[in-house]
């Protein structure tokens, strides 16, 4: 690995001075999983580590907060599986982070380095995006919130500004009863990278939210109004339509070479339905 | 700053202080500084295992975390897992099982194994599946490293059963299959 100075500063001030001081030469250390192989293979290139493990105002809780779920920085995807509230109100979030990885790496890959790395393939987004996940940002100018929708660009970029960096997740507390689920499609069972990931939340009010990743340069959401894809007595053609005019704006990459586009956008389809089916099912079981 | 930093860490129930630098992984740190060859680096990507160590009762690929971050934390290797010249009853059940092969990856399968058990003591195949699966043995030598983690959460390391056939899922009632 190329030289490197470590930093490991212990208030958040600090964290956001040394990222005004050293601009694009310093790299966020949290988990580590994906950082320290791009470190390794030369394809970041950092003159200063700061690694945020002991930033004080930083944690790895999981704990509610007002009408909200809180995830600190410091969450792992362990910390998420293990979490009975998780598990209960944000069933497609366990599911997703469970299959992050190995246990080795769900010790120590955080849900917010996730989201920052901004992998159009990364596990737990969809799931963020079916719950409507905040990030709470903090930056030279104070913490802001803004929704995870608004958070990625393509792959690897985000809309954080320089200097600031990702102080929490949110995630609103349900309002009541719904069902939802996270699926994935790989090459291979076990560690690989998704050729498509997707996550359906369905709600009483016959709203369902899907959001997929893996088919285009970042993770996409979208909303169905109609009730279609929410009743269980709709046909399943009718239920096809409504899914091809969802994903209709689905570009995956044609020089993957994980799948063909015409895989992907098979699949997409594929597991969509799978996905309606089983969260409809979900709720039909809920409270 | 890219001069040596101290740290000090609990190893293996030692309290040890090395200098390292920024860059330098655990792994290193544990090969290098302190002559602790038994963890093994091999893919250095975090999918091989074979690297595997518990920080803080927590199994991590040690190729994938800075030596730095291990600073005041508590570290088990596989040469901690013996007491006293004895093996450990998961290494004597490894041993018994014929577990090892080459032997290159047992380490790492011993540490994955060791907090598997930590967590559940009496884990069901599929559990054990999947608490190893992070760890890749190039022998495919799966199912007597599976029988071994039976064999000592049973505490029967002596008399092993007769694993199943290798590939007949219909002889393990408890596995299941992961949805895709």
């Amino acid at each position: 690995m190329r030289p490197f100075a470590y930093e490991r500063p212990t208030a958040l001030r600090d964290v956001v001075g040394l990222l005004g001081e050293h601009g694009s030469g310093a790299r966020l250390l949290a988990g580590g999983t994906d950082l320290i192989i791009r470190l390794r293979d030369g394809s970041l290139r950092p003159d200063v580590v700061v690694d945020v493990k002991r930033v004080a105002e930083l944690d790895g809780e999981i704990r509610e907060a007002g009408a909200r779920v809180r995830f600190g920085a410091l969450t792992t995807m362990t910390d998420i599986v293990a979490s009975a509230r998780v598990r209960r109100d944000y069933p497609a979030l366990a599911e997703a982070a469970l299959f992050v990885g190995s246990v080795q790496i769900r010790n120590r890959a955080t849900l917010a380095g996730n989201m920052c790395n901004a992998s159009p393939a990364a596990d737990t987004a969809p799931a963020l995006l079916v719950y409507g996940a905040e990030i709470v940002a903090r930056g030279p100018g104070g913490s802001r919130r803004l929704p995870l929708d608004a958070f990625f660009v393509r792959s690897g970029e985000t809309t954080l500004n320089p200097g600031e960096l990702v102080e929490a997740i949110e995630l609103p507390v349900p309002d009541g009863p719904r069902g939802s689920v996270h699926l994935r499609r790989t090459r291979r069972r076990g560690h690989d990278l998704a050729s498509v990931t997707m996550a359906v939340s369905v709600g009483r009010d016959g709203r369902t939210r899907l959001a997929y990743g893996s088919v285009g340069p970042r993770p996409v959401v979208v909303v169905d109004d109609s009730g279609t894809l929410a009743d269980p007595a709709a046909p399943e053609d009718a239920k096809r339509e409504r899914l091809d005019t969802l994903f209709a704006d689905a570009r995956p990459s044609p020089t993957s070479m994980r799948a063909s586009p015409e895989y992907r956008l098979a699949m997409l389809r594929v597991l969509g339905l799978r996905g309606v089916t089983t969260a409809v099912d979900r709720l039909a079981g809920a409270r | 700053m890219t001069e040596p930093l101290p740290i000090e860490l609990t190893v293996n129930g030692r309290d040890r202080r090395v200098e390292v630098l920024p860059h330098h992984t655990l792994l290193q740190a544990l090969r290098e500084d302190l002559g602790l060859t038994g963890t093994k680096e091999c893919c250095l990507v975090g999918e091989c295992g074979a690297c595997t160590v518990l920080v803080d009762g927590r199994s991590v690929d040690s190729c994938l975390m800075l030596a730095a971050e291990a600073d005041g934390s508590v570290v088990l290797t596989v040469e901690g897992l013996a007491t006293g010249g004895e093996l450990s009853p998961l290494q004597q059940a490894f041993l018994d099982t014929s577990a090892a092969q080459c032997g290159f990856c047992i380490p790492g399968q011993l540490l994955s194994a060791q907090a598997l058990l930590a967590e559940v003591p009496h884990p069901t195949r599929a559990q054990i599946e999947e608490g190893l699966a992070g760890n890749l043995c190039r022998c495919a030598g799966y199912e007597q490293i599976i029988e071994a983690v039976r064999a000592a959460a049973a505490g029967a390391a002596e008399a092993p059963a007769i694993p199943p056939a290798v590939g007949d899922r219909a002889a393990i009632p408890d596995a299941t299959v992961a949805p895709q």
